[in-house]
């Protein structure tokens, strides 16, 4: 049986900036490292392999330099490692992400039966958390979102046990598998590559689906195939305040301006 | 070609906003997407709509009434009386077949956000995630502004060619509109055939949280303090002066991370989005991540002693300072106030 972990290649988000005269993203010399949540989803799809020796396949949607994210999942011990890639895949909202995301999920499927679907809970570039329902809902596998722990996997009855991380409450849900579940940071503590590891990941080979193999109508994938688009891209506007009184030399008096000015303003209840 | 699109986004109308509830207990946000709701409606000349599924939730259609909703489309069955992904998925897919809405809102809480993500699956729209401005161009469609990359960029959204328009909003990132006491609308009830044995999904138990935790996202005054406390024992500072002003003590991620308060009282992109009255910063240097979640404030007050520091370019009111000495002569000056107004 199958686990699957998506993970995502995603832009160091503090380094993202916009260029002020195009109004573009600046993307020259930006590191890239594997979306923080997917080093969870990662995790525990190795942790059930090595519990249940369920077989385990990183995925990832991304340019050809994706690569080096699948290498570091190699790393880790995953048994398979593929980077869809295709001209035709850029551009993706996540509508037509997921479309590719669950094509892959349903190929690998037809040779050896999915069990679990393992998704970050979001990134941090695009940050919609809507790639894992996406997935589930086309693949129609049950959806398990913001799971922070696995209370048990039985794989007899082939049903697995949750506890989801909400609101001011957790819920503890059980569904038959396969299941999408997209997990919080909570879950687990990702494990760092051996050096051996590493350097074995060096030779191991990233597979690459391009839209040849995965034969999906072009008209759903990548911007075509995206309902949304950007139609403006700007920094976030922010009026400069105005810097009070003299809080160095001064910090009483200044204290003393600034309540005099909440008052003036009706903002202190006193 | 271009008249069958036309067609087709004509026969789209209204805005709907998904109440979310819990046990038959609403979550608020709900009621802060009525209000940018029907200002949608209005500025495009359509009904805005609630739609309620649950088991016993009746009482929620007269709540989303007072909140603006003109009509309601209740889904009450026993298959909805704890919130899974597929009946939920069934129902409003149901609803949008036969009443086909133009924008769809929902709260980009994990119920909205699990949600939303499947519905516009299955419909195959698009769904803009946690956008914190939203209005119409001329030609009806929704823009939707949202921040991403960490809050390092701001994108503005279109869906112009598909329908329904769908959006996510986070809690506390739109005003509450007032409620109008004893306001009506039309029910409209509707059913599908589901029963228990078709559902596979399972709630075993729901746990509330008991710990009660303190909820920064409610409170209309929050002192927060970041590394610049050097330490846990420092927050008692934060907590006077928070006390004297009715308020709550929130963090940075720094703070947190050390250690120094617990995670629910974090504020910025992975912890709370706030919006109090009055936000006062104190030893927070202002990272983006930090921004985005408490930009929205009525008035930021920053206390720090770098005047370069970023905290300062959303600062209502800046002081340059160290915070061991202007925290608690804020303090002292306000309690002063309330004992002299107490003398009369
Ligand atoms: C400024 C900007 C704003 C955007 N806003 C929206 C928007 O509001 N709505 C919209 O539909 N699209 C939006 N997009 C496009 C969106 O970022 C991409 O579609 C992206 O491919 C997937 O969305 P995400 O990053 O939000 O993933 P999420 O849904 O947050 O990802 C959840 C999980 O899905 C898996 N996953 C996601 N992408 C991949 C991948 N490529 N390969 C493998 N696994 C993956 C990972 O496990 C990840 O943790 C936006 C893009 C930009 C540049
Ligand atoms: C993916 C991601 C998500 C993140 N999410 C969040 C989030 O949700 N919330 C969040 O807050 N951060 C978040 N961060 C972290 C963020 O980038 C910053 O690292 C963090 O906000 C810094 O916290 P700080 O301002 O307390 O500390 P610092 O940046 O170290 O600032 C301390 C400030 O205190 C001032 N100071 C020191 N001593 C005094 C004194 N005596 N008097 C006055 N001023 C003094 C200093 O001048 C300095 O400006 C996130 C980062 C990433 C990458």
């Amino acid at each position: 049986m199958l686990v699957i972990s998506c993970i995502k290649q995603v832009p160091d988000t503090t380094q993202v900036k916009i260029d002020p005269v195009t109004n573009t993203l600046v993307r020259e010399g930006i590191p890239f490292i594997v979306n923080p949540y997917d080093t969870h989803a990662l995790e525990e799809g190795l942790n059930l392999k090595d519990r249940y020796g369920l077989r385990s396949v990183a995925i990832s949607m991304g340019p050809p330099n994706t690569e080096a994210t699948l290498r570091k999942a190699c790393a880790l011990g995953v048994d398979e490692a593929i980077l869809l890639s295709d001209r035709a895949f850029g551009g993706a909202d996540t509508l037509s992400t997921s479309n590719v995301l669950s094509a892959a999920i349903e190929k690998l499927g037809a040779e050896e039966a999915v069990g679990i679907v393992f998704c970050g809970k979001q990134t941090i570039d695009g940050d919609t958390a809507q790639v894992g329902p996406g997935i589930a809902t086309r693949l129609g596998y049950t959806q398990l979102t913001l799971v922070d722990r696995i209370e048990f996997l039985d794989l007899k009855r082939n049903v697995i046990r949750v506890r989801r991380k909400l609101e001011g409450r957790h819920e503890i849900v059980e569904a038959p598998l396969p299941v999408v579940i997209t997990v919080v940071r909570e879950l687990n503590r990702p494990r760092y590559p051996t050096v051996p590891m590493r350097l074995a990941a060096q030779e191991t080979e990233v597979k690459v689906w391009d839209n040849s193999v995965l034969k999906l109508d072009v008209e759903t994938v990548g911007l075509k195939g995206s309902p949304t688009w950007v139609s403006k891209i700007f920094s976030p506007e922010r009026d400069k305040g105005e810097i009070i009184g003299d809080g160095v030399g001064d910090p009483e008096g200044t204290a003393n301006l600034l309540i005099d000015k909440l008052l003036s303003k009706d903002l202190l209840a006193v | 070609e271009e008249a069958a699109l036309a067609q087709m986004l004509a026969a789209y109308r209204g805005v709907w906003v998904f109440v979310e509830q819990t046990e038959g207990e609403p979550a608020k946000v709900s009621w802060e997407l009525m209000g940018v709701g029907a200002q949608l409606a209005r500025d495009i000349g359509t009904e805005l709509c609630a739609i309620v599924i649950g088991h016993g939730v009746e009482h929620l259609c007269r709540e989303a009434f007072s909140y603006g909703a003109t009509k309601a489309y209740l889904m009450d069955q026993d298959v909805f009386r704890f919130y899974r992904t597929e009946p939920y998925l069934d129902a409003c897919c149901h609803l949008i077949d036969k009443y086909k809405p133009e924008i769809i809102l929902m709260g980009a809480t994990g119920m909205g956000r699990d949600l939303a993500g499947a519905v516009a699956t299955r419909v195959k729209t698009g769904l803009t995630a946690d956008c914190t401005g939203l209005d119409v161009d001329d030609k009806r469609n929704l823009r939707q502004t949202r921040p991403a990359f960490g809050g390092n960029i701001m994108a503005t959204i279109m869906c112009d060619k598909f329908r329904p328009q769908m959006a996510t909003v986070r809690p506390h990132v739109m005003p509450m509109p007032e409620r109008m006491e004893g306001a009506t609308g039309a029910i409209v009830r509707e059913q599908i055939t589901l029963n228990e044995a078709d559902i596979l999904t399972k709630v075993i138990e729901i746990i509330r949280d008991t710990k009660v935790g303190v909820d920064i996202a409610g409170a209309e005054f929050i002192v927060s303090g970041g590394r610049g406390l050097m330490g846990p024992e420092n927050f008692a500072m934060l907590q006077e002066l928070a006390d004297e002003l009715g308020g709550v003590v929130g963090a940075s991620r720094s703070a947190v991370d050390a250690g120094w308060m617990p995670h629910d009282r974090q504020v910025g992109q992975t912890g709370k989005t706030v919006r109090p009255k009055i936000y006062i910063a104190c030893g927070i240097s202002g990272a983006i991540q930090h921004l985005v979640g408490m930009q929205d404030s009525d008035v930021v007050i920053a206390i720090n002693r770098d005047k370069e520091a970023p905290i300062f370019q959303v600062a209502t009111y800046g002081i340059v300072g160290d915070l061991f000495k202007i925290v608690p002569a804020i303090t002292s000056q306000l309690r002063e106030l309330k004992a002299s107004k107490r003398k009369g």
